[in-house]
């Protein structure tokens, strides 16, 4: 199955509905696919094996996702964030194709064999201005490949997730009823295009018959002032967000009375950020969902039911559920295994294994799946006496910092070529405002380092959010005795020292 | 006939329109009101009548399957037919739907 189907199937039973944009200036279903068709049919007559996309959220990007799978090329979101350099290396892995790219983005761009950039301003005036024309039929395609999205993995080299048509529409199919939405139903989507929830939120709106309403980009003033101006009954933030927006419903008295479904995820959400948010949002049922790219999203998650009961309960063991994410879907399989590959009983801590039709668990040129089609997420966690999964973040050390994640590495690689870093470690500590911070743990050759000139550098070199906040200057790390950086002692030193002061 | 997973069928007798989300483990017709469907591009208009047998009724979002084979069918348009497989009535899969995740 395709994952044009979707649509296809949306706009031939509702093609008057809204689809895409303000209830007073939205798409329908009709010109939704409409447009998509028109799309695939340049994309056909340019002849590129991908189409590529650099920008901030619109509704030309769900036209361009169902559109690639209608030509059968797959659709590879960019990542805008990305510092020049490391950007300029992920064009080059998407050729050839063709590449949407924000007007004010492409000079960002070094040209690069293969590669044919299109401005956005020039795609919008062909594809998305004017009278929806008439769609344009087009033989069904071939490639199985939907979508390729770059992941920030351990080593620091991002790797191309492949999700395949099967994938995401089972993961789609299994999770969504077929227009089971209202008409008056609305989705705020402020997750960038290059995040599993930005792609699978496109498909399950479109198959579910929800209109979508973006943000360009996630300010928490423009997220409430939006939700309000288009009654948004539903919405997926990460934690970072859900906290920065009820500060913003405070500052303004907005009570956002449409709204009826908040999820989250990407990260951990403190607890007294979803305490307050119940407390705030009383109409509001919220979901915890738990995810990965390699498995087309959402894999666990923690109803409105759940939230009530687990805060509700003076049993710890319920009480703390509110810190899970829930159960595993019914169409998936999720075991706890031990690093010998046995499985886990209920309280013991392992690793996540996931199978089921949604899990690619394939990377570009490399199946990261057993045959037996167990994928194993690299995700520490343990499962409750009531199957209530509790995730402790990557077997490896990658921070997620405000959903984001952010690879050690590449921090410490910048680190080491200043001449006073005799050894460094950067790790996450955990933080109520973002899930995760970054610190930095060094031993200095003059005893006396430039933190504030180093956290520079690296700002620059790399970007902001990859800045250590805060620095920690040792004699020496600890070791094992095979010469491994022990992090998980050095962490849990930090967290505490991180705690009393 | 091949009902493969996202194949899209109408019925010859009524208004319901379908989409083969799992394939049958055997060969067989897919029916709707008591006729066999007919693929969803065919130029022919729903003609006769439904079959008192099978008329319960095919609606939109509801999730039909056939245990014996796994025949598994999404009603992508309602109507007035109900479905059968060779014949055998197939029965509406009672899923409870989840919350919206993304």
């Amino acid at each position: 199955m395709r994952t044009p189907l979707l649509l296809d199937i949306a706009a031939d039973a509702c093609p008057e509905r809204l689809a895409l944009g303000g209830s007073g200036d939205g798409m329908d279903f009709h010109a939704y696919r409409a447009r998509a068709s028109r799309v695939a049919a340049w994309l056909l007559s340019e002849g590129k094996a991908n189409t590529a996309f650099l920008g901030m959220n619109g509704d030309a990007l769900p036209v361009l996702l169902f559109a690639s799978g209608m030509a059968g090329t797959p659709f590879v979101p960019l990542n805008y964030r990305l510092a020049d350099a490391d950007l300029n290396k992920l064009v080059a892995r998407s050729a050839p194709a063709v590449l949407i790219a924000d007007d004010d983005m492409l000079r960002r761009i070094a040209p690069v064999d293969g590669v044919e950039l299109v401005a956005r301003s020039r795609f919008e005036a062909e594809f998305m201005t004017g009278g929806a024309r008439a769609k344009v039929d087009l033989p069904e395609a071939e490639n199985d490949i939907a979508v390729l999205l770059f992941t920030s993995g351990t080593t620091g080299d991002p790797k191309a997730a492949v999700l395949r048509h099967a994938n995401l529409t089972s993961y789609v199919m299994a999770t969504v009823e077929f227009l089971g939405a209202d008409e008056d139903q609305a989705a705020l989507v402020s997750v960038p295009s290059y995040h599993i929830a930005g792609i699978s939120a496109i498909l399950t709106s479109a198959y579910g018959g929800r209109r979508i309403v973006y943000l360009p980009a996630f300010t928490a003033e423009d997220w409430v002032r939006v939700a309000a101006a288009e009654a948004i009954t539903h919405a997926m933030v990460v934690p970072t967000m859900l906290d920065r927006i009820l500060d913003v419903m405070v500052e303004t008295g907005e009570t956002l009375p449409a709204l009826r479904a908040l999820s989250y995820g990407g990260g951990k959400m403190p607890e007294p950020v979803i305490a307050r948010a119940l407390a705030m949002l009383p109409q509001v049922d919220f979901v915890n969902a738990y995810g990965l790219t390699e498995t087309s999203s959402t894999i666990a998650l923690l109803g409105a039911d759940d939230h009530r009961a687990a805060f509700a309960s003076d049993d710890p063991a319920i009480r703390r559920r509110i810190a899970s994410v829930g159960q595993p879907l019914p169409s998936i399989e999720l075991e706890i295994r031990r690093e010998d590959g046995s499985p886990c009983g209920p309280g013991e801590h392992g690793e996540i294994h996931v199978r089921g039709e949604q899990v690619s668990g394939e990377y570009l040129h490399r199946k990261a799946i057993a045959d037996d089609g167990w994928f194993a997420t690299n995700d520490a966690g343990w499962l409750d006496d009531g199957g209530y999964l509790f995730v402790e973040g990557r077997l490896d050390d990658v921070i997620v910092r405000g959903g984001e994640n952010i690879s050690p590495g590449e921090i410490e690689d910048v680190l080491r070529g200043f001449d006073d870093i005799a050894d460094c470690a950067v790790l996450g500590i955990p933080c109520v405002q973002w899930g995760e911070k970054v610190v930095a743990v060094i031993v200095s050759r003059s005893g006396a380092p430039d933190t504030v000139g180093m956290a520079a550098t690296i700002k620059a070199r790399l970007r902001s959010t990859k800045t250590p906040e805060q620095w920690f200057v040792r004699s020496e790390l600890p070791y094992n005795e095979t010469g491994k950086l022990l992090r998980r002692v050095l962490k849990a030193e930090l967290a505490e020292e991180v705690c009393a002061g | 006939m091949d009902l493969k997973p996202g194949s899209r069928w109408k019925s010859a007798v009524c208004d319901a329109q379908l989409v083969v989300v799992r394939p049958p483990r055997t060969a067989g017709e897919l029916q709707c009101g008591g006729a066999t469907v007919l693929p969803i591009d065919d130029a022919a208009t729903p003609s006769g009548a439904v079959s008192a047998d099978f008329a319960e009724g095919v609606a939109i979002g509801k999730r039909y399957v056939d245990e014996d084979s796994g025949l598994e069918v999404l009603g992508a348009k309602a109507g007035q037919g109900s479905l059968a497989f060779n014949g055998a009535a197939m029965t509406v899969k009672g899923a409870k739907p989840l919350p919206a995740s993304d």
